[in-house]
């Protein structure tokens, strides 16, 4: 169960990088890094689930939810990136009237 | 792991990988964001399905509903804004990229010797993923505690900056 969970995390995480890295869309390649963040968490869950932390022999159970709190963290992590990535996004649109990545080169000059 | 799980793991992990696929591919940047809802729906059944209820939760609340309402409301805002049709210039190399990356992770997966967690576990944490919703809670505000109140503050600091950023500026 735990090789299954993981390699689907890894899927997920490998179609996420490829829209991360082919769309041209602003919003496109927002979407691609939420699904890696989000496949990131199904691998943190996996783990937390069916591996066996150190502290548990000495009856420390709470080191079985571990997994979850980081999860946890990095959903909070990716909300905040979405918000603040959609803002630029509003931004960029005021700015230079253009949601396409590949003509936003201002600093490639 | 009886045959009902199996059934059930296998339709939302197709649910999951069949919306990042399409949340990927679809050419209406529109209908990808109502894809990546479907693929974060099959995720949050993932989470239920592994022990992490109040994770599940929280995927349909903060992915499939708050990040999904900014993603569209922002592909309304910007829907009359031209973008010429072409595809990106990384196509066929970012393939190669994610099948690589795939491969070698498949790999590591497979070949690594986990020290599984034993069936039946021992004392008190025997109903801990039962209990997890409330266990996680006292986890959070003991063990992670600084953790958790850096998370609020960069919160705070995002909403801050986000209205800053998007404010318009009379006096400019």
């Amino acid at each position: 169960m735990l090789e299954r969970l993981l390699i689907l995390s890894a899927l997920l995480f490998c179609i996420g990088l490829y829209g991360a890295l082919t769309r041209r869309h602003v919003i496109g390649v927002l979407i691609g890094v939420e699904l890696m963040l989000n496949a990131v968490n199904v691998a943190l869950v996996a783990f937390s689930r069916y591996v066996e932390p150190a502290g548990l022999a000495l009856g420390e159970a709470d080191a079985l939810l571990e997994g979850q709190a980081f999860a946890l963290f990095v959903v909070v992590v990716a909300a905040a990136e979405v918000a603040l990535g959609l803002a630029l996004v509003l931004v960029l649109v005021r700015s230079r009237d253009t949601v396409d990545l590949t003509e936003v080169s201002l600093l490639r000059r | 792991m009886n045959l009902f799980q199996d059934i059930v793991f296998w339709a939302l992990a197709a649910l999951a990988v069949a919306g990042a696929l399409g949340a990927v591919s679809v050419r209406s940047i529109f209908h990808a964001g109502l894809l990546m809802v479907v693929s974060f729906l099959g995720v949050a059944g993932i989470f239920a399905l592994a022990g992490a209820a109040f994770l599940a939760v929280v995927q349909v609340l903060v992915y499939a509903g708050g990040v999904a309402v900014l993603i569209i409301f922002a592909v309304m805002l910007t829907r009359d804004v031209p973008m010429s049709s072409r595809s990106g210039p990384l196509g066929p190399a970012a393939a190669l990229i994610g099948a690589v990356l795939f491969g070698l992770l498949a790999h590591a997966v497979t070949q690594a010797q986990w020290n599984l967690l034993p069936e039946s576990l021992p004392g008190p944490a025997a109903r801990v993923f039962v209990d997890a919703p409330t266990r996680l809670g006292q986890v959070l505000v003991s063990d992670h505690l600084l953790a958790f109140e850096v998370m609020g503050v960069l919160l705070l600091a995002v909403v801050v900056g986000a209205l800053a950023l998007v404010r318009e500026r009379s006096d400019a």
